[in-house]
This record gives C-alpha cells, structure tokens and sequence, in this order.
C-alpha cells in the first residue's frame, strides 16, 4: 500500500477504519445497524480489516475478550446505537472485572436528536460509566481521530479494560482531520505508574530473604502484563524454590506440571494451596487482588502473615486485605527489578530454611484434595474432563469455559503450562462467555484447538453463536458437562438451603446433537464412561465445529469447597465432609 | 489487618479536566462503591488549561478514605487528588443566603444576631431580609440555629470550597 500523507481529510466513518487499521486491528467483532450504516459502509470498501458478524451483541464482547486475552492484543467491537450498546453491556462489564482491553464502538444517533429519546437512542456513555474503564461521546469529527487512538491506549496499559467511544450518526457522516496515532499527545491525566519504586522493591527482597514459610500467590496481572512477566515470575518462583498458588485468573502464569505449584487457590482450590495460604509467614501477591472467592472470611485470612502485593492499580492494595508493603508497578517490571536485587544481594535459595514448610505442605498435598469416587456406569464430570486433558496433550490447546461447577473442574483438573491458553469469566461470573469467546481465540488462532468446556444450562445463554461460528467454518470444540442441573446454584441449594432444588433443574433441554446438526456443526453424544475417550478422539478428529453432549452424574458436587464465611482451614473436602464442619453460619450464607 | 476503625472526615480538592461528564464519573464513583458525600463543589478553575477544581468533603475509616483517593486518581480525565488536611494546614469557607421573616417584634433582634456574625444583609422588604454569610461549616451552622427561631424560610448554600495555607499549591 502506498504511504499515506500525515493529515487527511476524511469523514468520519472513514476516519473510524483509518484509525482502526493504523492501530494494528485485524478482526472487528461487531453488528450493523441504523447509527452505524456509514461505518458498515466504509468497511464495505476496504479489505485490510476482517469483520466478523456476531448473532447478538453480547457475544460480540465475549469474542473480543476471548481474542483479546489469548493474542495479547485489543479486541475490538462495533454495534449500532440502542439496543446494540445495551446488549453489549454485560460483555463490557465482564471486561472490566476481568481486566480485558477491548476497544468498544456504538453508532448513536444525530447530535441533534440526543436527549429526544429518538429511535434507537440510549445514554450509551451514562449507561456505561460505570462498566468501562473510560468512555467518549464525540460530538466534533475533528475530535474523532485524537479519542480512537487515546482509547485504544486507555484500554490497553495500564491496569487493561474496556473502552467504549460513542459515534453520532452525523459526525460518521461530517469530514474532518484524521490524525495518525504518533501525533496524537499522551493526555496529561492518565499516568498509570509502570516502574516500581526502589526501596519498596529492597523492602521485599529483605522478606523474602527472612521467609520460612513462604507462599507467591500470583493472578491475572501476570497474564496481563504479559510473556515477559510470566517468564521472570516463573525465573523467581524457581530460583527461590517457593511453593506458589495461583488464581482463577492467572492460571498458565507458571507451569501447572511443576511441583513447585501447589494448585488453584481459593474457594474450590486444593488443601495444599489454601491450607499453605492460611499458614505462611510471607505472602507474595504479584498480580492478584485479594478477591472475595480467594479470601474467604478475611478476618481469618493468612492471620500469621506478612503480605506483599505487587499491582499496577493502586486501587487495589488495602481494598480487601490490609498488607505490609505494596509496591505499585507492572509486573514485569516489578519482577525484573526484584531479580536484579536479589541478584545484587548475592541471594541463594536456601532449601534448608524452608524445608519443614515443604514437609507440611507435602503432607496436605498428600490428602490428594482432588480425588472424586470414581465409577464404571456414569460418568463423573472430572474424569470427562481429566481424559480431555490427557487426550489433547501434545497439540496446541486453548480452553474457554462458561460459569458454573464445569469451570471450577476444568480450573482444578486441566493444567496449564503456559500463559494466553485460558480464558474464563472470573470476575463477573457470566454464564455464556465462553462459546463466543472460543470463537474469538480460535480467529486469533487459527491452527489451534480450541475447546469451550461448558455446561448445558451456561452453553443456552449465547448458543446462538454457533450460527457464527459455522458461518465463518471456526472449528471450535463444545465440550458440554451436561448434568441436567445448574449445577452450582444445585450444590448451594444442597448446601445451604436445605436441598430445596429452587428452579435449578432445566426440564426441557434440547437434544444437542440435533441442535449442532441444525446450525451446520457435528454433534455427538456420550453417555458411558467406556466410550469418552473415543468421543473425544473423534471430536479432536473432525475439522469442524462440534458439539459433545457428555451425560454426567447429575449429582456430583464441586470440591474441595471453602464454604462462604469460613477460613481456609476450614474446607469442605468431599460430601462425608459436610456434617463434620456443622451448619454453615448465618453470617456466610448471606454472602454470595 | 483490622484497621481502626473510626469515621474521619476528610476535604479533597480534586483537579479534572473540564469536559462533560466528568461530574458524573466523580459522583458515580461515590454512589457506586458506597462512600458518602458530605458536600461536593466544582468550578472551572484554570481556563486556559480547561481544568476544573471538585472540592469534596466526605467521611469514612482511613481504609475507606485511601480507598477514595485511590479510585478517584483512576479515573481518566482526574489530574490529581489532594487531601487537604493530610497534607497541612487549609482554610474551608462556605457561603450561605438566608432568608428570615420573623415578623416586626423580631426584626432588631435578626439584625443583632447577623451584626455579630458579620452577615451582611443583600435584600430587604418590609417583612423579610435575605443575609449572605460566608465562613466555616460550623459557624454558618452557628448562624442558621440563632436565625431559626426568628424565622427563617429558606437557607441557600454552596458546599465547602478549601485551600490550602501557604504558598504551597491546592
């Protein structure tokens, strides 16, 4: 392509594309409509940038993250004015807890008419305040140029998240200035701070150097500052010989194979970690937030501890859990000048001080937390899941899920060595995140296998995306954990109020097999433990999108389980365990 | 970990650029997270540079009021935040206008209380006078219980604007 001159006239619409593309953009995520005609037109003429047609506005969200958090780079959306901005409300809040970049465009009606309640008009940027990192209502086109580039650096440093820029119809339509990225100005208010600052970084080399009972607990900030980050916490996290945790959030930020790592943290992570998280002289938070589903009850959490939280927000530090030293900066960073000081201090590991640690966590390691009663007439949703993970190894493997037990197995039983390969709805909790967000990591992988494991309620919530996925021959894999049940809602019901089934049992479930074959994708159905690991094989076999409905116990429960309201060394290790631990309290029943 | 956990109130002088919706951020952020506001004032206070000076009083435990300072440094157009009292000494005023109709018997006494607290009256009719009083918040409370039992009808008033002393910024 020819060089462009610096400064352009263009209209707006044009300006959006130009912009787009000068921006690095290879996939729009998006949906037309009346308000954003003019951009449809302007992509209609261009073939640098690949828009993908969503069948709903949510699930367009959903595949940027989905995009977004395996490539590294912004995902990108674009929908009308209206209903498409408040459909896409749910994706942007999932975004913003889960700290995605994602760079959201709304068509919005004429200036003229806003506040007229015109067709299709909503307060897009006051209905998306509060679930965008920033948002943009442009009123001039010679403002356009300078708010396309500044969002798409609000969405992707700092603590990531999603932006959204709202585009009257007329100023698509107006010509203005278009402005390449490299002449817009850094805007002088938004200076997330990167580089740690030095004594803190001393201060923690000195913790670490008196640790006896050590823990890092490291979380999606490691995946978010990206490869670099994970590789230097991986270099800290062997050179110390600590044991290390990990959350929802950061799993694949260190290899999950080694025994160094001691499994998921929190509500439904293993004895070992939580019961070392409860008991450590020395905390090391590098990227995690200290969420409620890792806490639990946190006037009991980790009481003999010293905590360091390493975090690019400084919103984050003292939220939850009040800690000793906080060192504000981007993980790598924050891990590179840590190695560099240890370094200069001359450190050695010492396993000699640590060794009765390791003896204790062996020892809460050998309850084998995960173990589940297995069986030759049903199948027991770990162990569909433990011979997915044992079937794909050695192939190029991304797994989404949707919300619910599914999540928690697959977040406890399929390992991840490396960073950007899953990719879930932490935060938020959305059920239908992870169809379309398969869909945007198979777009930005296309060679690669990519698995949505899902449950047969959560997968209902976005199926209409299968349509899209067939449409653009996406050979994404719908692994569903089908127990009949919601299962999650089903387990609190158990557990909590009395076994009153409320509602979380779905009567009238599709036939899934039929239903793939109706959107142009292959299902498969597997209902014996015999037959799994031949349904998988044939599914990993087939070059196309499937779906495989595999018939689990419906009652089999999620554990281990800190019930909400108790302390980490109060876990619920399998159904024998519950008369043991007594009622659960009024207090953790009315948490969420 | 259980920090104190006494209410304090604090006044923060907040520094955004002046562009729709920012407001709205600010407030947001504050019915959102469930933190209180006890008065809130914004001006354009730099034109040149189109930046606004929020002042806001609000109070919680010093977890809650870090906690305050650090979401409202996030947001995007916010330039900078400064606790007022954390960082020395500042002055607070705010201005009120009241208006008291107490009727013939009382109107020597209303212009009494107001000499003594320097209101200076800015309107006046037959059966009412409107006083503009500027200071602090508590001795335009001061002024108002005198007032009340001499008849005030309407009270009027701006919220705390603060700066700090010395020659130092904000």
């Amino acid at each position: 392509m020819a060089a462009q001159p610096e400064v352009r006239e263009m209209s707006g619409a044009e300006m959006v594309i130009r912009a787009l593309i000068d921006q690095g953009v290879e996939v729009v995520f998006g949906y037309p409509g009346g308000a954003v005609l003019p951009i449809y037109d302007a992509l209609f003429k261009q073939n640098r940038l690949r828009h993908i047609l969503v069948r709903h506005e949510q699930g367009a969200v959903h595949a940027a993250e989905g995009y977004a958090r395996s490539s590294g780079k912004v995902g990108v959306v674009l929908v009308t004015s209206g209903p498409g901005a408040t459909n896409a409300v749910t994706g942007l809040t999932d975004a913003l807890m889960d700290s995605v970049p994602v760079v959201c465009l709304t068509g919005q009606v004429p200036t003229h008419l806003i506040g007229n309640d015109a067709f299709q008009e909503a307060d897009t940027t006051g209905i998306t305040r509060p679930c965008t990192k920033h948002n943009y209502l442009v009123k001039d086109v010679n403002d356009l140029a300078r708010v396309m580039h500044e969002a798409f650096t609000v969405a992707r440093t700092g603590r990531p998240g999603p932006v959204v820029v709202d585009l009257p119809k007329d100023v698509l339509f107006a010509n203005g200035l278009y402005l390449p990225p490299e002449s817009v100005p850094a805007r002088k208010s938004y200076r997330p701070q990167v580089k740690p600052e030095a004594s803190r970084i001393a201060a923690a080399a000195q913790l670490i150097m008196a640790a006896k009972k050590p823990l890092f607990y490291g979380g999606g900030g490691l995946i978010n500052s990206g490869p670099r980050a994970c590789t230097l916490f991986t270099e800290l996290v062997r050179m110390t010989g600590f044991p290390l945790t990990l959350t929802l959030m950061g799993l694949g930020a260190f290899p999950a194979s080694d025994k160094q790592y001691l499994g998921l943290v929190g509500m439904h992570g293993t004895f070992e970690s939580n019961n070392a998280m409860h008991d450590c002289d020395l905390m090391i938070n590098i990227g995690a937030r200290f969420d409620d589903r890792v806490t639990g009850k946190v006037a009991a959490f980790a009481p003999h501890s010293r905590k360091i939280h390493v975090d690019i927000d400084r919103s984050s530090i003292n939220k939850n859990v009040r800690v000793d030293l906080a060192v504000v900066g981007d993980c790598a960073e924050v891990l590179a000048a840590l190695l560099a000081e240890l370094k200069a201090q001359k450190y050695k590991a010492d396993p000699a001080r640590i060794a009765p640690w390791w003896k204790q966590i062996e020892t809460w390691r050998k309850r084998d937390s995960l173990r589940y009663a297995k069986s030759d007439t049903i199948i027991k949703p770990q162990y569909a899941i433990e011979r997915l993970y044992a079937l794909t190894r050695g192939r190029d493997v991304f797994v989404t899920t949707e919300v619910g037990q599914h999540q928690m197995w697959a977040a406890q039983l399929f390992k991840f060595d490396q960073p950007f390969h899953w990719m879930t709805s932490g935060g938020l909790g959305t059920m239908g995140y992870g169809l379309p967000a398969a869909m945007g990591v198979q777009l930005a992988h296309p060679d690669a296998l990519v698995i949505d494991i899902a449950g047969e309620a959560s997968i209902l919530m976005n199926i209409q995306e299968m349509s899209t996925i067939c449409q653009y021959r996406l050979p994404v894999k719908v692994f569903i954990i089908n127990n009949q049940y919601m299962g999650m809602v089903r387990q609190w019901q158990e557990l909590l109020h009395g076994g009153r089934y409320s509602e979380s049992y779905t009567a009238a479930l599709p036939d899934f097999v039929k239903l793939a074959e109706a959107f142009g994708a292959v299902g498969m159905r597997v209902e014996k433990p015999a037959d799994v690991d031949r349904v998988i094989k044939e599914m990993i076999a087939v070059d196309r999108p499937v779906i495989v409905d595999v018939a689990v116990d419906p009652t089999e429960n999620c554990f281990p389980m800190i019930p909400s309201g108790a302390a980490h060394n109060e876990m619920l290790l399998g159904p024998e365990d519950k008369q043991a631990s007594g009622p659960i309290s009024e207090e953790g029943m009315v948490l969420v | 970990m259980t920090a104190p956990e006494t209410v304090e109130k604090h006044t923060m002088a907040v520094l955004v650029d002046n562009e729709p919706g920012v407001l709205a951020r600010v407030i947001g952020l504050f019915s959102g997270r469930g933190y209180n506001i006890e008065s809130l004032t914004v001006a354009e206070t730099d034109p040149e540079n189109k930046l606004s000076r929020i002042t806001i009083v609000t109070s919680g435990t010093p977890m809650v009021i870090e906690q305050i300072k650090a979401q409202l440094n996030r947001i995007v157009p916010v330039h900078g935040v400064h606790d007022l009292g954390e960082e020395g000494a500042f002055i607070e005023r705010e201005l009120a206008l009241v208006k008291v109709t107490g009727g013939a018997d009382n109107r020597a006494e209303t212009l009494r209380v107001a000499d003594i607290f320097h209101a200076r009256v800015v309107d006046t009719t037959p059966e009412s006078y409107v006083f503009e009083m500027t200071g602090s918040t508590d001795k335009l409370n001061a002024f108002i219980n005198l007032m009340t039992p001499l008849g005030v009808v309407d009270i009027s008033r701006t919220g705390v604007v603060a700066i700090s002393r010395g020659s130092g910024k904000f």
